[in-house]
């Protein structure tokens, strides 16, 4: 810890922690339990991460390697300020390689690089009930899950089919974990709920606002919720990646021009890139090469 | 014969206020029994109690199980009571705007029950749905719509498909014609006697209207400040009352 600064190490206060640890070992215990914990005043508006920046300053230590990531990017605004957040409050080492990273903070992706043992994934949560729509009750919604009355679920996904004519809930999806409580993923896109299951890092989610603190640990078992006669199904847009060339990651679309031109490009940065530096490349690579 | 249905001193206080003290009759198979009073005469407060909405203070409501046989519902643990009230009982509130989900679709309200049982089939739950919208004559094109669309004789309706869909055996209703005009009334009760007569159900009616239990019911109970004043078949309580009260009652009813 740099002695100059006021801030304890990773800004939150020792007794802090040790609350937000205790959720987080409960929450490890019980695979998909939404723990209630204390969350505190972060200086972040709400919905910019504040719980899942306590969940990583929690588990965070000084010889850390922290890589923060938006969306999959490294380099837009909420992924740079909470890693500078950090690099002050914490003095931690910062990375932008998913491999050297030890804990990673994600807003809405999973990596396309796989995650080993001993590495600590922690997504920020808007909303973690995943019945909430349908039952605003919080009463109702918790007696709901003790008593594994999951029906509702299955009502959200047939009005989805009986509106669009297939699953249209492409994000947030929501999956069961080890045959028992249903979860809210945070809003990652459906194509990386098939990550979620037998991963081999933990899983730590923190949703700040709502208070509710919940994990996956290593190799869980993870199923997304889906009908026999429309079975679940991990969606990305029909390209390879134009930088490159990838085919089994998922994509960003940008608009180029205002005369209809786009191009779809690997959402997470750091998998695009370390592609790139080995030679693969894309059919619109050429237009931004240096 | 087994009774489906044995309920014995149910009590229940609000504070010093008596709710309904008491209480006790047995319901057979395919019987239907109607409870009538006033206002305030704790008809609801009884439904409730049977229904496991309440806990009365006390008394036992011994249910018929399919699995162990009569069981005390009071008693029994949670998610076995709502177990059976998603199963095995249905319940159709007064103002349908209670007991049904104004922002899902018709059919999703109706399959919203064969999904809790853990149905996970879309084209047969949607196949079930439709075939029930048609049982109680809504349009099979509507299924698609949500209730807020409806007119209130057709959520009424709806509410009955949602609540009848996994088969049921014993059926509570709340006032299920109150709020409706008198012709959407007729249908329903039409309706309504249709059902019970074809699946064999079971049925407790709370209704201050006496033409709704004349038509539906076989047994009458006649309830004034929380005690049962009167009970017999319907037909002997309403043309021949004993029970100061229910000679009131009987009196009250308009001639047109």
């Amino acid at each position: 810890m740099n002695e100059q600064t006021a801030y304890n190490f990773a800004y939150l206060d020792e007794q802090t922690k040790r609350m937000i640890r205790r959720a987080i070992l409960k929450g490890l215990a019980i695979p998909g339990y939404q723990v209630p914990f204390a969350s505190r005043e972060m200086p972040m508006p709400y919905g910019w991460g504040t719980g899942g920046v306590q969940v990583s300053a929690a588990v965070m230590t000084p010889d850390d390697r922290f890589k923060v990531i938006d969306q999959g990017a490294d380099d837009t605004t909420n992924a740079v300020s909470i890693r500078t957040f950090f690099e002050r409050t914490a003095g931690v080492a910062t990375t932008t390689k998913t491999s050297e990273a030890t804990v990673i903070q994600t807003r809405h992706r999973i990596p396309e690089e796989p995650l080993s043992e001993g590495q600590i994934l922690v997504y920020q949560v808007p909303i973690p009930e995943p019945l909430r729509f349908l039952e605003p009750r919080e009463s109702e919604t918790r007696k709901m899950h003790s008593l594994e009355e999951y029906g509702l679920m299955h009502v959200k996904l047939y009005e989805d089919i009986s509106h669009h004519g297939h699953i249209a809930t492409s994000y947030d999806y929501p999956v069961k974990v080890e045959g028992r409580y249903v979860m809210d993923p945070s809003p990652i896109p459906k194509f990386d709920n098939p990550k979620l299951g037998d991963m081999a890092a933990i899983q730590l989610f923190g949703a700040g606002r709502e208070q509710r603190i919940y994990a996956l640990p290593p190799y869980t078992q993870v199923v997304s919720l889906d009908f026999e006669d429309h079975p679940f199904e991990a969606s990305k847009p029909d390209h390879p990646c134009a930088m490159c060339g990838a085919e089994n990651s998922y994509l960003d679309e940008v608009i180029t021009d205002d005369a209809g031109g786009r191009m779809f490009v690997c959402s997470d940065t750091d998998f695009c890139e370390t592609r790139q530096a080995a030679g693969h490349t894309g059919t619109m690579n050429g237009k931004d090469a240096a | 014969m087994t009774a489906l249905l044995s309920v014995q001193g149910i009590t229940k206080f609000y504070g010093h206020h008596i709710g309904c003290k008491d209480v006790g009759f047995d319901l057979y198979p395919g019987e239907v029994m109607g409870i009538v009073g006033e206002s305030g005469s704790g008809k609801s407060t009884l439904l409730n109690c049977m229904a496991g909405h309440l806990t009365p203070d006390a008394g036992e409501v011994v249910f018929d199980t399919r699995a162990d046989g009569p069981r005390d519902t009071v008693t029994m643990s949670e998610p076995e009571r709502r177990m059976l009230s998603r199963t095995d009982w249905a319940f159709v509130h007064q103002h349908a705007r209670d007991g049904l989900r104004m922002g899902v679709s018709a059919g999703g309200n109706v399959g919203e029950r064969l999904m809790a049982i853990g149905e996970r089939h879309y084209g047969d739950i949607r196949a079930k749905a439709t075939d029930w919208l048609g049982r109680v004559e809504i349009d099979a094109a509507r299924v698609e719509d949500r209730p807020t669309t409806f007119s209130g004789g057709m959520q009424q309706r709806l509410q009955i498909a949602r609540n009848l869909v996994t088969g049921p055996r014993l059926v509570f209703m709340d006032e299920p014609t109150g709020g409706l005009d008198v012709s959407v009334q007729a249908r329903l009760l039409d309706l309504l006697r249709g059902l019970v007569r074809d699946m064999g159900l079971s049925a407790i009616i709370v209704t201050h209207d006496l033409a709704v239990v004349r038509l539906l019911a076989d047994r009458l109970m006649v309830m004034k400040d929380g005690h049962v004043v009167e009970a017999g078949l319907t037909d002997q309580v309403l043309d021949d009352p004993q029970h100061a009260y229910s000679q009131l009652l009987v009196s009250s009813v308009l001639q047109v």
